[in-house]
């Protein structure tokens, strides 16, 4: 479980995210959504240590991210940003090698390598594994990055905006592929999402935020009414049951 | 008189007169300053020249000499040169659409070095005039070669374009360095490459006065430079000869650098500064912007060779050092400061 | 094991050429007695290779932990910082002062304030994540060209005699390598060599960016900040015994990931400093006893390392 308790952050006088407390349960979908600004990626970043906090303590079944040594978290919690580019040129299978850092410090044994294959695999790029990442299209470079993360096999992957410059078809994909993970290798995945219908049609949580804080939080059905999303992005929205999921129609 | 100084902002409400007056006073005043700035500069020096010295019976005919000979040579080409230098600078950022190019940032003096220092191997007996061709001539082909590799350059950021200045600069400087070497001509070289006002004498100076004769030429083609400067499909659209224009522009930048190398050495960073504080405070229209970099180009060329010259009296610190010093200070606070203007 | 088929002969032909060089360095044209010569030739080779040990180690893992394959220490300014605070001391203490000095311990401290300076200044420039890297080189250049003139400042009100002694320890060149400075140089780099070899795997992470270098478990801020003072040192070291270099890094770093083949750090350091020594020791030998020119070698090298640069932009490597 993921423990949020009274999180803030600042950059001086301007208040980023402020008084989060939250629980992100173990197994399973969490997207995070809420309008631009809203400090969705700041709370990512505080969770995964990669940002320091203003206030407020953050815990990974019972570790503080703040004290516990790096490479201890490493093994526990993985994190993707958006907007990954790497100086050097490196394949695709040195890249979900370096998801093995954690526990070989560079050494990797076969264990490690056949971790790498199964990464490889999942993401269906056993085609592309030689091929340098400044090679790919955006979509084969975004699952190279994706199969890194999963290849660190840690309980926890959080990823901030994993649709970002995909089209539909490898948007879908990249959601079925993350609910599979959740689903059959029982991991606990964390996102931060823009479009609120692929939220609704793949999570199990829901948070929605807005200036900072935490307005809404529960499973989508809960989540997904006219009144809730209001709240969140200040805009009338019509909700629709179609074939069983709860979808957005905003727009016109 | 003043139309072409002023401009007039709708929102303040004030009327054209008000503000072509405003704009004059304010560059009287910035004349004035440097009127002062320059008059020290006649002051001071190790022979006595106070008024008294100058009026005095006994004193007078040799304090005259000192003044005629000495003082107001240097002082005029204190003005000329960093009113010359300016303004190239300014054309050059116009023409490249950068705030950070100047002569310096862009293999245009290290050309000018080269240049000068082929005449000075294969014919030292040539007359100044001559070799300050030569530089020139160097000084275009080096700065020519510039705007090509800028071309080849893909992803130009703000920042690419001085970058590659500053490194054909480093190249085009090894190569002269190099034969400096071999020839024994690093002294002379030194003397090019950091300027010092502290050999100017009468009858050493008035190649300036080409500089500055160019840089009114500028002027008088100041509204052509500022179209092309907003680009070769903007300045084409109005009807202007883009690529005259832009080797018109090229050619005074390279002349007046070449004359200011051969006759006083670099004045590192005026061109780049200046510019940009007149940008900051005025916007870019050149007509209007220009007699500014002229008062304040001269203006800081005068204050850097006072402080030079009375901080450790009396020695002189050559000016290129006070400026490289004031200069990259101002230079860097531009660059973290004002970036989201100048960007 | 595909990289090491590759890497392998790499490492054995450039080690070999490094030898060789350095073999017909030590005996070409020589004349006179052995005993003589044998010294007088090694300590220049010794420093010759300490110089090009310090440089490529220092411009590759400035490159790593700044993400880019064009900044080097120098451009960045820190050898003129160096050559700062040697003048700024000659200049504050006097050169009486400075020569009643245990040269060793004069070093130690200007390597201790170069250390100090160097990783405030540049921890503040990297510790913004929106600067741009092409704004990041031309402030490093600029403050170069600040560090020059400061320097040129203070020698010029410099008393004329200690100017002189100042130019001796600025301008001290192969020909001319104090034993004193000799030993504590090959001290200090074998030290820093040490320390750089425990974080070997640290690099390659390192290289992947500040997140995802934390994702995997690096202490980023303190390895960055060792690496930072690890250049600062080793340019010290390679200013003190020969004086700015300004493209030489940029040169032999960007061969080195050419030859290398690989990013890991473990095959292109190797490689950049071997390649490093070929160069220099190289360089000299040819410029030497072929040209028999002394020391232009630097001006070559500026040449050179400059069109590489330009090349290198022109390619568009400096994303």
């Amino acid at each position: 479980m993921i423990e949020i308790s009274n999180v803030s952050k600042s950059y001086g006088d301007t208040i980023v995210v402020r008084e989060v407390s939250l629980q992100i349960p173990r197994r399973g979908v969490t997207s995070i959504i809420g309008p631009n600004g809203a400090g969705k990626s700041t709370l990512l970043s505080m969770i995964s240590r990669l940002a320091p906090m203003t206030a407020g303590t953050v815990k990974v079944d019972g570790l503080d991210v703040t004290r516990t040594p790096s490479d201890v978290l490493a093994k526990r919690l993985s994190i993707l940003r958006q907007d990954n580019r790497v100086g050097s040129r490196l394949t695709v299978r040195d890249l979900v090698e370096f998801g093995r850092y954690p526990y070989s410090k560079g050494r990797l044994t076969p264990e490690d390598r056949a971790q790498a294959d199964k990464a490889i695999r999942f993401l269906d790029l056993q085609a592309y594994s030689d091929r340098f990442l400044d090679e790919l299209s955006g979509g084969q470079r975004q699952r190279a990055y994706v199969a890194m993360v999963l290849c660190q096999d840690t309980d926890y992957v959080l990823f901030d905006e994993p649709l970002n410059n995909l089209d539909m078809k490898h948007a879908v994909g990249m959601m079925k592929l993350l609910r599979q993970a959740a689903d059959t290798l029982g991991k606990t995945i964390v996102l931060v999402l823009h479009d609120i219908n692929f939220a609704s049609c793949y999570s199990d949580y829901i948070v929605a935020m807005r200036d900072g804080a935490v307005v809404r939080h529960g499973p989508p059905d809960v989540i997904m009414t006219s009144e809730a999303i209001r709240d969140v992005y200040d805009m009338d929205v019509e909700i629709q049951e179609i074939q069983g999921r709860r979808i957005s129609i905003y727009y016109t | 008189m003043g139309g072409p100084l002023c401009h007039v902002k709708p929102s303040t409400g004030r009327t054209r007169r008000e503000c072509c007056r405003r704009i004059v006073k304010r560059l009287l005043l910035a004349a004035t300053i440097v009127i002062a700035l320059a008059s020290i500069s006649l002051l001071i020096g190790v022979g006595d020249l106070s008024l008294q010295a100058l009026f005095s019976p006994q004193e007078g005919q040799y304090a005259t000499q000192v003044l005629l000979i000495s003082r107001i040579p240097r002082t005029l080409a204190l003005i000329l040169a960093g009113t010359a230098m300016a303004v190239a600078g300014t054309i050059m950022q116009m023409l490249t659409r950068n705030r950070f190019v100047e002569p310096s940032t862009a293999g245009t003096v290290e050309s000018a070095s080269l240049g000068l220092l082929i005449v000075t191997l294969f014919a030292p007996e040539a007359p100044v005039i001559v070799k300050m061709l030569v530089a020139g001539g160097f000084a275009l082909a080096g700065t020519a070669l510039f705007l090509r590799i800028l071309k080849l350059v893909p992803l130009r950021s703000v920042l690419t374009v001085p970058l590659v200045g500053i490194m054909l600069g480093g190249v085009i400087g090894a190569i002269t360095t190099f034969f400096a070497y071999r020839f024994d001509l690093l002294q002379s070289l030194n003397a090019w490459t950091t300027g010092d006002f502290s050999g100017v004498l009468r009858g050493r100076y008035e190649l300036l006065w080409i500089a500055f004769a160019l840089t009114l030429l500028a002027y008088l083609a100041a509204d052509r430079l500022t179209l092309a400067g907003m680009g070769r499909d903007f300045a084409t659209n109005l009807g202007l000869r883009y690529r005259s224009v832009v080797s018109f522009g090229l050619i005074i930048v390279a002349m007046v650098t070449a004359t200011i190398v051969v006759t006083v050495g670099m004045l590192p960073f005026l061109g780049l500064i200046v510019p940009n504080v007149v940008s900051l405070m005025m916007g870019d229209n050149m007509r209007r912007s220009l007699p500014w970099v002229a008062l304040l180009g001269a203006g800081l060329v005068l204050a850097c060779d006072i402080i030079g010259r009375v901080a450790y009296y009396p020695y002189e610190i050559p000016i290129g050092t006070i400026m490289g010093i004031i200069g990259s200070g101002l230079f860097l606070f531009l660059l973290l400061k004002g970036r989201e203007r100048l960007a | 094991m595909r990289e090491q088929r590759q890497t392998i002969p790499v490492l054995l032909i450039l080690t070999a050429l490094a030898v060789g060089v350095i073999v017909l360095f030590m005996t070409l044209g020589a004349k006179g007695r052995w005993d003589f010569v044998l010294p007088f030739r090694g300590a220049k080779v010794l420093s010759m290779v300490l110089v090009a040990h310090a440089i490529a180690v220092s411009t590759v893992l400035f490159q790593t932990v700044s993400h880019n394959r064009i900044l080097t220490p120098s451009i960045m300014g820190f050898d003129a910082l160096y050559v700062l605070i040697q003048t700024s001391l000659i200049f504050a203490v006097g050169s009486a002062a400075v020569t009643d000095f245990d040269p060793r311990l004069l070093f130690a401290g200007e390597v201790a304030l170069m250390v100090a300076f160097s990783s405030l200044l540049y921890r503040w420039l990297f510790s913004g994540n929106s600067r741009s890297l092409h704004l990041l080189i031309l402030v490093g250049i600029v403050f170069g060209v600040l560090f020059r003139s400061l320097s040129g400042f203070m020698q010029r009100i410099i008393d004329p005699n200690e100017f002189v002694l100042l130019q001796d320890r600025l301008f001290a060149n192969f020909n001319s390598v104090d034993s004193n400075l000799l030993a504590v140089s090959t001290a200090t780099i074998l030290a820093v060599s040490v320390v750089a070899w425990r974080f070997m795997h640290a690099y390659d992470v390192l290289a992947l960016g500040r997140d995802p270098s934390i994702n995997l478990g690096v202490n980023h801020n303190r390895v960055v900040t060792i690496v930072l003072m690890m250049v600062a040192i080793l340019v010290s070291v390679s200013t003190a015994l020969v004086g700015p270099v300004t493209f030489f890094g940029l040169l032999v770093a960007n061969l080195a990931y050419q030859l290398a083949g690989t990013h890991k750090h473990r095959v292109v350091l190797p490689v950049a400093v071997l390649l490093a020594v070929i160069c220099l020791v190289g360089g000299q030998l040819i410029l030497e006893r072929i040209f028999a020119f002394d020391t232009a070698l630097s001006i070559v090298i500026e040449f050179v390392g400059g069109i590489v640069f330009l090349a290198l932009l022109i390619r568009g490597a400096a994303r």
